[in-house]
């Protein structure tokens, strides 16, 4: 059995290489940066899906409906970083919009956290 | 094929809460975030310090400069559009980058300690006190451990007296709602304090 620190490096290695194909090897965005729970809408109609990788052509696919940069993530099953790329190039084309989460204060407001935890209650 | 979208409807978003969950390995962590919510794949990366380069086998990849690192990703919709999305990241100071990042706009977060390895939360008490985010302790018990007062571990983790320390069962869905819902009332009573530390 592999050692803690193997553990990091070795099956898990191949897969990062790969991903950062699919950007041309570019390992950061352009842009104004996204957090995570940011929510993605795709804009318009894009009549030539030819153009987009079938990564960017998934992704797009997702935020049909507005979703969450971690929710896309996790459904086409490619690193975080990988999907960040790919989300500001498509908004760079002018086909999503990523909108800053509502709840992105300094903290958390009282009212919200109200709902929060009368919702956790229910559950 | 036609990507029509809701362009109407275009302003209409989620109000995403963000809870974080930071504890040692194995600590319990993917168990009680999937005790609780939908818990999904999430990878991410983690680039390799000179911290990491020496404890990690680099041999045969140098030029390799990241890795990657799997999230306990959760999500709970709680009603209409509000979601809670609950992230667990490993507690080593190594991954601290991964935090800076998820703490901005999180409601709080919870430290989950195995009273086996005290030490292991050390770093995620460290963090959260330092950038003043608002946390609990929710003490995994564990088959076998001893049984822990929470005045003991208050004491051994040097924990101000007024923060939360819960003892749950990582497994059980309402033990981990209960977790949740001790840091909520947790943040909704510290939400009336004055900041301390800001001028």
């Amino acid at each position: 059995m592999p050692s803690n620190d193997e553990r990091w490096l070795d099956a898990d290695a191949g897969p990062v290489v790969r991903p950062y194909a699919l950007t041309q090897g570019r390992t950061r965005y352009t842009g104004d940066s996204f957090d995570l729970v940011a929510t993605v809408t795709a804009t318009r109609s894009f009549a030539d899906p030819g153009a987009l990788a079938p990564e960017h052509i998934s992704v797009l696919q997702l935020a049909r409906v507005p979703t969450t940069v971690a929710d896309i993530a996790s459904d086409v099953d490619l690193p975080l970083g990988v999907v960040r790329i790919i989300l500001a190039d498509l908004r760079e084309l002018g086909l999503v919009v990523i909108s800053t989460p509502v709840v992105m204060a300094e903290r958390v407001d009282k009212h919200t956290l109200r709902e929060v935890l009368n919702g956790l209650r229910g559950l | 094929m036609d990507y029509g979208v809701c362009d109407a409807d275009g302003n209409r978003q989620y109000r995403a809460i963000k809870i974080l969950l930071a504890g040692g390995f194995g600590v319990g962590k993917t168990t009680l975030v999937g005790a609780v919510s939908e818990i999904r794949p999430l990878r991410t990366e983690e680039p390799l310090t000179e911290g990491s380069l020496r404890t990690d086998n680099t041999a045969g990849v140098e030029g390799k400069t990241t890795t990657t690192v799997a999230m306990d990703f959760g999500r709970i919709s709680l009603r209409g559009d509000l979601v809670l999305y609950l992230f667990g990241t490993p507690g080593q100071q190594r991954f601290w980058f991964m935090w800076d990042e998820l703490a901005i706009g999180a409601l709080g977060a919870v430290v989950l300690v195995d009273t086996r390895r005290l030490a292991d939360s050390f770093p995620a008490i460290d963090y959260f006190e330092r950038r003043q985010i608002p946390f609990v302790i929710a003490l995994n018990c564990f088959d076998g451990a001893r049984r822990y007062e929470t005045d003991d571990v208050r004491l051994a983790l040097d924990l101000e007296p007024d923060l939360p320390i819960i003892l749950c069962d990582a497994r059980s869905k309402d033990s981990a709602k209960e977790v949740l819902i001790t840091l909520v009332e947790h943040v909704l009573v510290t939400a009336d304090e004055p900041l301390s530390g800001i001028a």
